[in-house]
C-alpha cells in the first residue's frame, strides 16, 4: 500500500462576490478531514477549560466581569469624551494623532505617512483591525512590503490566507500544514514537521527582515483616555519589536478601544488572557505612551462602521468586545468548522453579531450558524449577551427577507414550540431519554445532521416540570 | 475627505447614535484583601509557572551570582551598574545614544525592573531601565534584576504605581517570549527573548 501524505488543509467559505456566505458547506468540509477536526477541537477545548481554572483561582471573577462590562457602558456611552481626552492627552506626550472614517482612509493614511518617510517595509504585529481595512492588500499596491511578526498571523500570510481565530490565527493548521507552506516560502525542510523546528525556521527568517525594515506597526488592545497610552498584548514580544526597532511607530486603533484609566485597565488586563488562553497574563503587555527619544509614533483613530454599531439598540454592546476569542473557544460550531468556514474578519459567535453590521446581506446566513446553547453569554469577560442577540439578528433578518425560505420554516417551528409551553413540555422528557439511552457515536454520527458540528446540550435528569410535578404534585400543594 | 474632516464626521456620528444613558463610571477596588503575606514566594511561583526561572544568589551575593550566569556566555549587554568594570566579562554598556539595532548580536542581556507583580509573576521594565527598548526582547536571553522589596500584590496596585503614567514606554514582561501558535505545543523564543531568569537584588545606593 502507498503511504498516505498528510491530510490535506481544508479551506475557508468561498467567496462568491456579495452572495450570501454558505457556512455550512465550509464547514462540512472541515468536518470531512477528521485529523483537522480533532485537533482543532481538542486545542479549543482546552483553552476554555484552561480559562475555566483560572476562573476558579481567581475569587472575584464575576466581580471583574461586571465591572468590565459597566466601565464599558460607561465609556460607550461617554465615548466623544474620551477620545477627545485621550486625543489631547497623546498629542501633550509627542504622538501624531490622525482619524479616519473608513478602510480605505485608514489604509491611505498608512500609506501616506509611510511615504513621507520614504519607508519600503513594514513590520507589524497581529490587529484584527488592519484586516478588517485589507491593509496588506492596500500596502501591496503602494509597493510596499509588509511582514506579519506573529507567528500564527505570519503562517497565515505566508499562505495568503486571513486568520481564522482573533488570537490563534493558526489554530485550524496541523503542523503538517505549517510544514509545506514554510518549505514553499521560507526554504524549510518539507519533510520536518517538528513544532520548534518550525517555529526557530521562522524565528532565524524573520528576524533579519525585522532589523531591515523601516517602519513599525502595531494594533492596540487598550487605548487609555487618562495617559494617553495605548496597550499592545502579545506573548511572542513580537509588537514590542515592531514597535521599538525601527524610527516609526504607527498604532491602528478602532476608537471603542478606549477606555477612561489605569484603575479600568486592570480589570481588562486581568481578564483578557485569562479568558483568551487561560494564562493569568500575556507574556508581554505594553505600554506605549509616547515616540522614544529621537522617534516617531502615530496613531489612526478608525471609525469603519462603529459608530453606525453604536446607534444599534440591540447591538450596540457588541462594541464592548475585548477580542478574547473566548466565545469561540466554547462554540460547538466553531469548534466543528473552523473560523475561516465563516467567510469573514470576524468569526464564531463575536462575528455572528458584528458581521451583518458590515454587510447584511453577506453576513445573513450566520447568525443561523449556532446552537444558540449560550456558553459565548457565560463565558465572555464584558458581559455581552451574544446568543440573545444572535436571536435578535435573526428576527432583524427575517424582517429585511435576508432569510432563506427552509431557514423561516425552521424559525416558525421552533417559535411554535417555544410559545406553546404544553408542546415545548412535551418534547423536552423525549429528548431527554433519548438523549441520554443513546452513545455518543449515534448521536454523532453523520446522518444526524443537526449534531454535525454541534454539541448536544447538556440534558437535566429531571426538567423542572417534572421535578415540580413529582414534589408538589399538580395542584402545586407540597407533597 | 481629510483627516479633520473626519475627525469631526466621526464625533457627530458618536454624538447622534451615542446610547441616551448616562450610567457612572464603577470604582475598581484593589482586591488585594486576601494578598499573601509573602510576595517574593508569590512572586516567584508566578514566574516559574510562566516560563522564568529565579537565578540562585549562590550564598549571599547576588553580585556573583550574576557573574557566574554571564561568564564565557558571549556577548553581555547591561543596563545596571552592578557588573560594571569588570574585566574579566565580555561587558557592553548600553548608552541612551545606542541604535536600537545595536543590540541584535547580544547574547544575553542584563536589566533592572522597577517592580514585579506578585499575581502575574510579571516584572515592570521601562524606558528608563531599559535605557535602549530593544535591550528587552533583541538579546537571545534576558537576566532581570528585582528588588525584593518592590513587588506588589496585584495588578490593581500595580497601575497605580507612577511608572504606568510617567515613561513612555513601559512593560509588564513575563517570562521568556512564547508562543503556542502552531498545535498548541509551548515554544520559548518565538520573537523575543528564548529565557527570562530573575535575580532578586535590592538596589544599590
Ligand atoms: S464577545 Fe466576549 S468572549 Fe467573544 S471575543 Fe469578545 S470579549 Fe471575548
Amino acid at each position: 500500500m502507498p503511504a498516505r501524505g498528510p491530510e490535506p488543509q481544508p479551506r475557508g467559505a468561498i467567496i462568491r462576490g456579495n452572495r450570501p456566505i454558505d457556512q455550512q458547506e465550509a464547514a462540512r468540509r472541515f468536518m470531512d478531514a477528521p485529523e483537522h477536526l480533532a485537533m482543532h477541537d481538542q486545542r479549543l477545548w482546552d483553552l476554555r477549560k484552561k480559562r475555566d481554572g483560572q476562573k476558579e483561582i481567581i475569587e472575584e471573577w464575576e466581580d471583574l466581569r461586571q465591572l468590565a462590562s459597566d466601565i464599558k457602558t460607561h465609556t460607550l456611552t461617554h465615548l466623544d469624551t474620551y477620545l477627545e481626552q485621550f486625543e489631547k492627552n497623546a498629542i501633550a506626550n509627542g504622538v501624531r494623532i490622525h482619524w479616519a472614517k473608513d478602510a480605505a482612509e485608514h489604509n491611505s493614511i498608512v500609506a501616506g505617512i509611510l511615504r513621507s518617510k520614504n519607508a519600503r517595509s513594514l513590520i507589524k504585529s497581529k490587529s484584527m483591525l488592519t484586516e478588517e481595512c485589507g491593509f496588506r492588500e492596500a500596502m501591496a499596491h503602494e509597493g510596499i512590503t509588509v511582514v506579519e511578526t506573529d507567528l500564527g498571523e505570519r503562517i497565515q500570510q505566508l499562505d495568503n490566507e486571513n486568520p481564522s481565530h482573533v488570537v490563534v490565527p493558526a489554530v485550524h493548521k496541523l503542523r503538517t500544514d505549517v510544514a509545506e507552506v514554510f518549505a514553499k516560502t521560507i526554504g524549510s525542510d518539507p519533510n520536518n514537521s517538528d513544532v520548534s523546528y518550525l517555529t526557530e525556521q521562522q524565528r532565524e527568517h524573520t528576524r533579519p527582515l525585522i532589523l531591515k525594515a523601516d517602519a513599525g506597526m502595531t494594533g492596540c488592545n487598550f487605548a487609555v483616555a487618562e495617559t494617553g497610552s495605548v496597550v499592545v498584548c502579545t506573548n511572542e514580544g513580537n509588537a514590542d519589536l515592531s514597535a521599538n526597532t525601527t524610527g516609526l511607530h504607527i498604532v491602528s486603533m478602532g476608537i471603542e478601544k478606549i477606555i477612561p484609566n489605569l484603575n479600568s485597565l486592570a480589570v481588562f488586563v486581568r481578564m483578557l488572557s485569562r479568558s483568551a488562553l487561560g494564562s493569568p497574563i500575556t507574556q508581554y503587555t505594553s505600554h506605549f505612551r509616547g515616540p522614544r527619544r529621537g522617534a516617531e509614533m502615530h496613531i489612526v483613530i478608525v471609525d469603519n462602521g462603529r459608530t453606525d454599531r453604536l446607534g444599534l439598540e440591540k447591538f450596540w454592546t457588541s462594541l464592548k468586545c475585548i477580542r478574547c476569542g473566548a466565545c469561540m473557544n466554547t462554540c460547538p460550531v466553531f469548534r466543528r468548522s473552523g473560523g475561516l468556514s465563516y467567510g469573514a474578519t470576524y468569526a464564531g459567535p463575536i462575528g455572528l453579531i458584528i458581521d451583518p453590521t458590515f454587510n447584511r446581506h453577506k453576513y445573513s446566513t450566520l447568525p443561523f450558524s449556532s446552537t444558540m446553547n449560550g456558553s459565548c453569554t457565560n463565558v465572555c469577560p464584558v458581559k455581552i449577551n451574544i446568543h440573545e442577540q444572535i436571536a435578535d439578528w435573526r428576527q432583524v433578518l427575517a424582517e429585511n427577507h435576508e432569510i432563506p425560505a427552509f431557514k423561516k420554516s425552521m424559525m416558525k417551528a421552533a417559535g411554535a414550540l417555544l410559545a406553546s409551553p404544553k408542546l415545548y413540555r412535551a418534547s423536552l422528557p423525549m429528548a431527554d431519554s433519548a438523549l441520554r439511552h443513546l452513545p455518543r457515536f449515534v448521536l454523532y454520527n453523520r446522518l444526524n445532521t443537526w449534531t454535525r458540528g454541534r454539541e448536544m446540550p447538556h440534558v437535566p435528569k429531571e426538567t423542572f416540570h417534572q421535578w415540580y410535578k413529582r414534589t408538589r404534585g399538580v395542584d402545586g400543594k407540597k407533597k | 475627505m481629510s483627516s479633520t474632516d473626519s475627525r469631526a464626521a466621526i464625533f457627530a456620528a458618536i454624538r447622534a447614535n451615542r446610547p441616551n444613558i448616562q450610567p457612572p463610571l464603577p470604582e475598581v477596588p484593589l482586591f488585594d484583601e486576601k494578598a499573601p503575606s509573602d510576595l517574593v514566594t508569590a512572586f516567584s511561583e508566578m514566574l516559574v509557572k510562566m516560563g522564568g526561572k529565579v537565578l540562585d544568589p549562590q550564598g549571599q551575593d547576588p553580585v556573583s551570582a550574576l557573574r557566574a550566569a554571564v561568564a564565557g556566555q558571549g556577548i553581555i549587554a547591561t543596563c545596571v551598574p552592578e557588573l560594571h568594570g569588570d574585566a574579566s566579562l565580555q561587558i557592553r554598556q548600553i548608552l541612551p545614544e545606542m541604535d536600537p539595532h545595536s543590540l541584535a548580536d547580544v547574547e544575553i542581556g542584563v536589566v533592572r525592573a522597577a517592580f514585579g507583580v506578585a499575581e502575574t509573576g510579571s516584572l515592570c521594565l521601562t524606558d528608563d531601565g531599559l535605557i535602549v527598548n530593544t535591550s528587552g526582547y533583541l538579546p537571545q536571553h534576558l537576566i532581570v534584576l528585582l528588588d525584593p522589596s518592590q513587588i506588589v500584590a496585584n495588578l490593581h496596585n500595580a497601575y497605580r504605581r507612577p511608572e504606568l503614567s510617567t515613561h513612555r514606554y513601559a512593560v509588564f514582561q513575563t517570562g521568556p517570549s512564547a508562543t503556542a501558535d502552531i498545535e498548541g505545543v509551548l515554544i520559548h523564543g518565538a520573537q523575543g527573548v528564548r529565557s527570562l531568569r530573575v535575580l532578586f537584588c535590592p538596589k544599590q545606593g
